[in-house]
């Protein structure tokens, strides 16, 4: 333990000591690093980054457990959603590393010695690291799950246009869990808006495969089982003729070319009729 | 033109960048709107198998030559189980997983060329050729 402090002391009195020089080649190699990979940031902004960066990093060479000290977190924080990467934190750390093993090497003859620094360096800047890594992966982590959410609120709209009329658009690819809410949402809305009629539209769903034939192809003999129609919109040519080449079978309900051509039709069965007021 | 370019196929949103890719491919060699889908919905179809049947595995696009005659080819690899009864997978209607059981004939149909090697608990490759006419 006693050796330890000791060591502990040394690389705290040589980073202190040399605290402008080590400053200096730091800001130099993130400089470098800054002018190769990170054009078109404001500079001002990054040097005022750079100094407090720097600052922060003296300031942990006492810390041991950094979890403890808020302001990294923080400081963390506000760099990367000022949109700075994520490589501009590791490259800063490991340029650290660099100039504080470059003056050990420089000023310490002791072999054991400087192995023994090394090691604290390690325990310094380790933590630091692993905290850089673990909160940026958080931050998409959330990023992600909040997009999740925003596309699935986005996935399956039943939208009830006329009486008993109701149109379901669906736009971009479809997948099982959207497939599976597509149902959901059909049926309950088919119950909740009294639809006579469903027009299912899929001019904006890129590829119509098996998988997305067999789904629609279920969703709409469900409805048929609540006494409803379906009809399937929106059927460009190329993907007519992908249908017709799968093999699919699409002749259990009615489609149309156009949501237009489908609503008429709807209105049809419904008995209903737009007149126009001239 | 020997440029290939794979996509590993481990979950859903895998089939999306496959077929993107695919797309993007095809457009660029010319291919017409028509032949696009075509190509694309053969993509999607090989690589959800990929997805269900064998749980990963990759989707392989290269642009071919043959003495000035252009297309595009899709190779389909994996370690998965296998395929036991070719013949019966290549027929219409048939399925293990409660799906259309249009895929495999579909893609055959969808494309020019087609070939399926399949070697039980070894894995499959399948490949399939457009030409652009």
């Amino acid at each position: 333990m006693g050796v330890q402090e000791k060591l502990d002391n040394l690389i705290v009195q040589m980073i202190n000591e040399n605290q402008e020089t080590l400053k200096n080649n730091w800001l130099k190699e993130v400089k470098l690093f800054k002018e190769k990979e990170l054009v078109g940031t404001t500079l001002k902004f990054s040097e005022e980054t750079d100094q407090q960066f720097f600052s922060m990093l003296i300031k942990h060479i006492n810390f041991h457990d950094i979890s403890k000290d808020g302001t990294l977190d923080d400081f963390f924080d506000q760099v990367l959603h000022t949109g700075l990467p994520l490589s501009y934190l590791t490259q800063g750390l490991q340029a650290a590393r660099r100039v504080v093993l470059n003056l050990l090497v420089e000023t310490e003859n002791d072999k054991e010695k400087v192995a023994a620094v090394y090691r604290e360096i390690d325990r310094w800047l380790d933590p630091i690291l692993n905290r850089v890594v673990e909160n940026s992966s958080q931050i998409w982590e959330r990023t992600v799950s909040v997009q999740k959410t925003a596309l699935l609120e986005l996935s399956a709209p039943l939208i009830p246009v006329f009486k008993n009329i109701s149109v379901m658009p669906l736009i971009g690819s479809i997948d099982t869990e959207r497939a599976k809410l597509i149902m959901e949402n059909l049926l309950n809305g088919v119950i909740k808006y009294r639809s006579e009629v469903v027009l299912i539209d899929i001019t904006g769903v890129p590829v119509v495969d098996t998988m997305v034939a067999h789904h629609i192809i279920q969703a709409a003999d469900a409805v048929r089982l609540l006494g409803s129609t379906c009809i399937l919109v929106g059927i460009r040519p190329e993907i007519a003729q992908t249908i017709v080449s799968l093999g699919i079978d699409l002749s259990l309900f009615p489609t149309k070319s156009t949501l237009q051509k489908g609503m008429e039709n709807a209105l049809e069965i419904t008995n209903q009729q737009l007149i126009s007021n001239k | 033109m020997d440029i290939q370019s794979c996509v590993e196929v481990r979950n859903e949103w895998d089939i999306v960048s496959a077929r993107q890719l695919g797309r993007n491919m095809a457009k660029e060699l010319g291919f017409g709107n028509v032949d696009q889908a075509r190509i694309t919905t053969a993509i999607s179809e090989l690589a959800r198998n990929i997805y269900l049947y064998a749980g990963r595995g990759k989707i392989c696009i290269e642009p071919i030559d043959q003495l000035g005659r252009k297309g595009l080819r899709i190779v389909a690899l994996d370690n998965g189980p296998g395929i036991r009864e070719i013949r019966k997978v290549m027929e219409d209607g048939y399925t293990t997983s409660g799906g259309l059981g249009a895929g495999l004939p579909g893609v055959k149909r969808l494309m020019d060329e087609f070939s399926i090697e399949s070697t039980v608990d070894v894995g499959t490759e399948i490949s399939a050729t457009k030409w652009l006419r």
